[in-house]
């Protein structure tokens, strides 16, 4: 696989492979959430009604969210990426306290610790979505009592999720970059330096190599 | 697009690190199957403590919270009618030798059952405490004086959709009731008011709500959620 030059002035964030699995991701989550509201929701339920409609759109969209993350797994590029997010060093820790972590004293690699969290908590979250989802769905696997818990878990992890997700599209919604890198797959080299000063280091531009 | 970006190898700096991401996937799935065991209690805890608090909130913030012990609204139909005492009619058909329609004055004036049970959902939710008053279907039943024929009873809904069904022997239970009260009033539109059912021993699926029919068939008839995957027994457990 020939990797195609980046325009000048702009280095490669994410493949094609990891933006698929962001893109699917974000359509399943949005469609979850959008249904959630309307099943949770009193006012919403009485006013949308056809329950059993947005029940299975629900259920078959909270079924399929964790498939892109793991089919995803069949990409080197993603998997690297995935490395990367996992590891948390001491910077990481000290990103987290830093009440001026923004000022790029602490050098960040391609994700900040903010973003590794993130992942790891809406990861998380999604397979606990997804395993109290199905208790809730199959009434036989388990006793009442386990369903009410599951009931319990799924709607505070919703409402967990939901904030990260809205965390999530409010930063995005503040940095156009950001948002190219996902989209496009490419950032420029300036947005790399500032954000993210220890990857462009990795990639051999950042202000110090060409100074 | 199309060709798969090189992708960098991360520094020693990003491969070096404790696999935090790791962990808090593994903590939260570990939390997750706790919280299937135990958190039916903490959920009981939380709605005696804060229940109090949400239904007193001025502001309603609370309610967007999921402390527990709310109902959830289900509706399987667009908008529902709203039928008021004018309008409202129930009627006992089928397998009997006194079909007859009531008003709700009719219900109204007929011996009335009161007490307080849970409101339990079969995907696990759940209402503690709801107070509840009606008519005994039982004693519809008796005044309709069934045909040898009865063997069942199926309740219709106003809605146009909803149906569902009980055994003769479960819609004599004292506890299976016409509600028109519930949580201590009339039954509110939302709740499946003028009249709902609710069979107290029973999920919630089996209690029809903005009823409109009661007929005794010869055979129990699968209702809306039966044809569509959920036991005919309704029974909690």
């Amino acid at each position: 696989m020939t990797p195609l030059a980046p325009p000048a002035g702009s280095v490669h964030r994410f493949s094609a492979s990891v933006r698929a699995v962001h893109w699917a991701t974000t359509v399943l989550m949005l469609v979850c959430m959008l249904t959630a509201a309307v099943l949770y929701n009193g006012s919403l339920a009485l006013a949308v009604g056809h329950r059993r409609d947005i029940e299975l759109i629900h259920v078959y969209c909270g079924f399929g969210l964790p498939v892109p993350m793991f089919v995803g797994l069949v990409s080197r590029a993603y998997r690297l990426d995935l490395g990367r997010l996992n590891r948390f060093t001491r910077a990481d820790w000290q990103w987290l306290r830093s009440r001026t972590r923004r000022d790029g004293t602490i050098k960040v690699g391609k994700f900040n610790a903010g973003q590794k969290l993130n992942a790891a908590l809406t990861a998380g979250s999604i397979l606990v979505l997804l395993g109290t989802g199905l208790l809730m769905y199959f009434p036989d696997w388990v006793r009442v009592s386990w369903r009410s818990g599951a009931t319990f878990l799924h709607d505070w992890f919703a409402l967990g999720v939901g904030l990260l997700v809205l965390g999530h599209i409010n930063y995005a919604r503040k940095d156009a970059e950001a948002r190219r890198g996902m989209r496009a797959g490419v950032v420029s080299v300036a947005w790399a330096r500032g954000e993210h000063e220890a990857w462009a280091e990795e990639l051999g531009v950042s202000s110090s190599d060409q100074d | 697009m199309g060709t798969e970006d090189a992708p960098s190898e991360p520094s020693a700096s990003d491969r070096a690190g404790a696999p935090v991401g790791r962990r808090t996937i593994l903590g939260l799935v570990g939390l997750g199957a706790a919280g299937v065991v135990g958190g039916s209690r903490v959920q009981d805890l939380l709605g005696r403590w804060l229940g109090p608090l949400e239904a007193n909130d001025p502001t309603g913030l609370l309610a967007l919270f999921p402390l527990g012990d709310t109902f959830r609204f289900y509706s399987v139909t667009g908008s529902v009618r709203t039928e008021t005492a004018a309008t409202y009619r129930l009627s006992v058909s089928g397998e009997v030798a006194h079909a007859a329609t009531y008003t709700l004055a009719d219900l109204q004036t007929m011996p009335q059952t009161h007490f307080v049970k849970e409101f339990q959902c079969v995907t696990g939710w759940r209402v503690p405490d709801v107070q509840w008053g009606g008519v005994q279907l039982s004693e519809l039943i008796t005044r309709a004086r069934t045909s040898t024929r009865a063997k069942a009873v199926r309740f219709r809904s106003f809605d146009g959709t909803y149906t569902e069904s009980l055994t003769m022997a479960e819609a004599m239970r004292s506890d299976v009731i016409v509600a028109l009260q519930m949580l201590g009033k009339p039954v509110t539109h939302d709740h499946g008011g003028p009249v709902r059912m609710y069979c107290a021993s029973m999920y919630g699926y089996k209690s029809t709500k903005w009823l409109s029919a009661i007929e005794l068939t010869d055979t129990e008839i699968p209702g809306y959620w039966e044809t569509r995957g959920y036991d005919i027994n309704g029974s909690i457990g």
